[in-house]
């Protein structure tokens, strides 16, 4: 029997490689597949034992930190509510997060050091993150929610020296702490980046733009302001069929002339728009440091709701020059094209994070202002900067007067939308103070007045309050 | 040096094992433990000393390493339990005492092992018995859908086919050395197929039946696998005969094919086996949930473990991540923590007791030792690929018990039991003839 009993001890050989295999095939072979499954919980229990770092506002306030929630686990707690949800997002586990949250990941997980996680020990449970220190003022956040005054819309603050956010505020919000709690009219999305409106009169600083820089005209360019005229072939006129009669570029842009600023975008060529428009970074999602998948590019869109691609010969380029045509773009947009106007033609990258630091203090990574795009000449820039600063001294702007010998330089918008003839609008103001030596940029939205109302009788003076706070400040 | 210096200086693994296992469990968790959890490992090794010292009492000539193996697998699994839960890893430890008190009075009482043949029809009728109790009404626990345990005041769940399994072989061991002869001579060539004369294959049909019964009763792939897969081996040590073997096969997974095609309730378990990652079957009472967490807390162990201590084991909530990670999932946790160098090195440990254990077959002077010894390693190994296996998606998952590793007191005892009954052939085995 004895080469019976050897025979069978190599079926128990064979048997226990057949258990060895199958152990490395889901230890190693399928690993990777296995961690990825949708169905494993563990990745997303392993992130709640990391303890995150915080978010902090630009004055040290906490915006987001981790509490202990038991069971080794982490809990993400947001000390200021609804006023930075949209920013700063939140993060439940399991994949269900949002905002500075997602985009600051890596840097709020941190990592487990090598030495740790080769002899497995003391890794996990411990992993501290570091903490993430944004450029957002809570003063302005403040000031942005009062202003809106529960009405829906989005406020924009940037330094046009460094591209540093310091204001982003949308109405609806929500709570971050319970993001899952039922809210009205899509509260967490982050409006300022990712919903689409009509710029209206805002987009004449483009147009604006274009013109001088390449050279076709000057802020003295006598110009054409009779209503109504022909825009591709369709009747414009202006607001109440006004007729300015002949008058300069600048006084144009004072008063937001529609049918002098269309025939000068159609004078212009959609060519030499759509460059421009490219340089203030229309067509492509905003450099930010914030999920991409939560951003939208600004663009022009069809009648049906489709996109253009840049530059199509279908667009109406006149229309799309008083910020019309189809043309939709983010409040964090208009931000950006005041924000190059205000730094003498220099775009910097817009950015929400300052610098990063670990749990000893030490500093892993400081955000340094970046150029994005030289938009236009310094000269443009400071010709453009005279023409705004003439619309908030005398034209549509005069609500956003910051008085106090600082001057604010603007445009207003009040671009028509909803069904025609029931008057709705999308009251609109971009700007920057103070006008000689710019140190905020500001965009401000209104979704959908239904009473009407212009930009410069209801945007402009939020964008004056939340200018005002920062400046107050020494920003 | 004698055998028995051997088996003293084989215990050092497991004490180093022990000391480094509870020192990891109480550096991990320092604020949870006390300074007491240490006295846990010197009691542990003070009780594999006092068995070391009775083994060289009473079987001086015995394998020096199958005691050993023992205790490095029973303090890994112990260091395992506790880390899993100590309330559970303290009822081990108790169970161990048990287990070990079992082993003596098995060695005392069968001292000559040989008379259990006198007592096989009694022992394969109680082992019988022990498989259907966990259906009785009342008596019975249904785990994950499968009958395997029963209920004993103050325990949790005892599983009797423990002890059935080392009932069964005793018996099969004692029958076919009877019957060996007449069934190689007395066999036919029927259709180019060597079948044994029905007369005395009968018992064997009679386990076969009953591997399909507890299949059917008891939703029990692996323990009928486990049952039958010892009978197998058992035949063809007696016979010689591969056909043999090859005809209880093809029965085998006739009635496995059929019952799983026929019976729902097994019919699932096959579905879990071979779909352990869809979403509705994840999702479905008795689903695969519990072999896809298995497989998944492998995964997160790779090729070197996410460390001892580290494997997470509760969902955020709370509640079990894996069910039953202290018995049958506990080789995921170890893979897990582990990784598949430590998974490998506990197979490793299984593949020498059971080498040894056919050593001990080999090296036995008669055909009944012989046949008892090589089923009793037989049935061990086989335990280990089925809950193995189970748990590495090789076959359909059953709860059966990691051998000495897993939590479980009917397991352990029976186990040493099984281990005396080992230890007492070699004794005999390699005593040194006396002409008197």
């Amino acid at each position: 029997m004895n080469a019976q009993i050897t025979k069978l001890f190599a079926v128990v050989v064979v048997l226990f490689a057949v258990l060895a295999y199958f152990t490395s095939r889901w230890t190693v072979f399928s690993a990777t597949a296995l961690n990825n499954n949708a169905l494993n919980a563990r990745p997303a229990i392993e992130q709640l034992r990391i303890k995150r770092g915080s978010i902090l506002a630009a004055d040290g306030k906490v915006l987001a930190k981790s509490v202990k929630a038991g069971h080794g686990t982490w809990g993400r707690t947001y000390p200021q509510g609804g006023l930075f949800s949209q920013v700063v997002g939140y993060s439940e586990g399991g994949g269900n997060a949002a905002g500075l949250e997602v985009s600051m990941a890596k840097y709020l997980n941190g990592t487990p050091s090598s030495i740790s996680s080769l002899f497995g020990t003391a890794s996990t449970s411990t992993q501290v993150g570091d903490d993430v220190h944004t450029t957002l003022d809570p003063a302005a956040q403040q000031t942005a929610r009062s202003g809106l005054n529960g009405q829906a819309g989005s406020v924009v603050a940037l330094d046009p020296r460094s591209g540093a956010v310091l204001a982003m505020y949308s109405n609806p919000t929500y709570d971050d702490n319970k993001p899952n709690a039922k809210c009205a009219d899509a509260c967490l999305v982050n409006r300022a980046v990712s919903s689409y409106y009509p710029p209206g009169s805002t987009f004449k600083i483009v147009t604006a733009t274009a013109a001088i820089n390449s050279g076709k005209y000057t802020p003295d360019s006598v110009v054409n302001g009779n209503s109504p005229v022909t825009v591709s072939g369709v009747p414009l006129s202006n607001d109440g069929n006004q007729s300015f009669g002949s008058i300069s570029l600048t006084q144009a842009l004072t008063y937001s002339v529609n049918t002098v600023w269309a025939p000068v975008a159609e004078n212009v060529g959609i060519k030499t728009m759509t460059e421009y428009m490219k340089r203030f970074g229309f067509y492509s999602k905003p450099p930010l440091d914030y999920p991409a998948g939560e951003m939208t590019a600004s663009a022009v869109q069809s009648p049906g709701g489709q996109l253009y691609p840049p530059g199509s010969p279908n667009e109406d380029i006149g229309r799309i020059g008083i910020g019309q045509g189809g043309l939709v773009v983010t409040p964090l947009q208009m931000a950006m094209v005041a924000s190059a106007v205000a730094n003498r033609g220099k775009l910097m990258v817009p950015h929400l994070v300052s610098q990063v630091t670990n749990p000893d203090g030490r500093t892993v990574k400081t955000v340094k202002p970046k150029l994005y795009h030289q938009v236009m000449t310094a000269k443009t820039a400071q010709e453009v900067n005279l023409m705004m600063r003439t619309v908030v001294d005398e034209g549509t702007g005069t609500p956003a007067q910051l008085g106090g010998g600082v001057q604010f330089a603007g445009k207003t918008g009040t671009a028509s939308v909803g069904p025609a003839g029931l008057g709705e609008t999308q009251p609109w103001f971009i700007g920057f103070a103070p006008a000689d030596d710019p140190k905020v940029a500001v965009a401000v939205e209104l979704e959908r007045s239904t009473s009407g109302q212009s930009g410069g009788a209801v945007a402009a003076p939020i964008a004056r309050d939340v200018v005002q706070t920062l400046l107050s400040e020494g920003k | 040096m004698s055998a028995r210096n051997r088996e003293l200086v084989g215990l050092l693994p497991a004490s180093l094992l022990i000391t480094a296992g509870f020192a990891g469990v109480f550096i991990q968790r320092k604020a949870e433990l006390t300074n007491v959890s240490l006295t846990y490992g010197a009691i542990f090794l003070g009780l594999c000393l006092a068995a070391h010292v009775f083994i060289r009492i009473t079987l001086p000539y015995a394998d020096p390493y199958l005691f050993p193996l023992v205790s490095v697998l029973a303090s890994f699994g112990l260091v395992m339990i506790y880390r899993i839960s100590s309330g559970d890893a303290r009822q081990q430890a108790q169970w161990f005492v048990i287990g070990l008190i079992l082993f003596a009075v098995t060695v005392i009482v069968f001292r000559d092992y040989r008379k259990l043949e006198q007592y096989r029809y009694v022992i394969v009728s109680i082992s019988l018995l022990l498989l259907v109790l966990p259906r009785v009404p009342g008596l019975g626990e249904q785990v994950n859908g499968a009958y395997l345990g029963i209920r004993i005041p103050g325990t949790s769940g005892f599983q009797p086919t423990e002890f059935s399994k080392v009932g069964l072989v005793v018996f099969l061991a004692s029958y076919l050395r009877d019957t060996r002869q007449v069934m190689i001579q007395g066999s036919r060539r029927i259709l180019g197929i060597t079948l044994p004369p029905l007369k005395y294959f009968g018992p064997v049909l009679v386990i076969w039946g009953m591997a399909m019964v507890i299949l059917f009763l008891l939703s029990d792939i692996g323990s009928s696998l486990m049952f039958y897969g010892a009978l197998l081996a058992m035949l063809y040590v007696a016979t010689g005969r591969i056909s043999f073997v090859v005809v209880g096969l093809v029965a085998f997974g006739l009635g496995a094919w059929f019952l799983g095609t026929h019976i729902p309730h097994v019919h699932a378990r096959f579905e879990d086996w071979l779909h352990p990652f869809d979403a509705n079957i994840y999702n479905a009472p008795l689903g695969s949930y519990q072999l896809a967490n298995g497989l998944f807390a492998q995964a997160a162990g790779g090729v070197f473990g996410q460390g001892f201590g580290e494997s997470i084991l509760t969902t955020a909530s709370g509640t079990a991540l894996i069910p039953e990670p202290q018995t049958d999932m506990i080789y995921a946790i170890i893979t897990s923590e582990l990784g598949l160098f430590g998974a490998v090195g506990v197979l490793l440990t299984y593949l020498m007791f059971v080498y040894r254990g056919f050593k001990v077959a080999v090296l036995a002077r008669d055909s009944f030792s012989k046949l008892l010894a090589a089923g009793l390693s037989a049935v061990f190994a086989l335990q280990v690929f089925v809950i193995v296996g189970g748990v590495t998606k090789a076959i359909p998952l059953t709860g059966v018990t990691l051998p000495f590793i897993s939590y479980g007191g009917a397991s352990i005892v029976a186990n040493f039991v099984l281990l005396a009954l080992l230890l007492l052939i070699s004794d005999r085995a390699r005593r040194p003839v006396v002409r008197t």
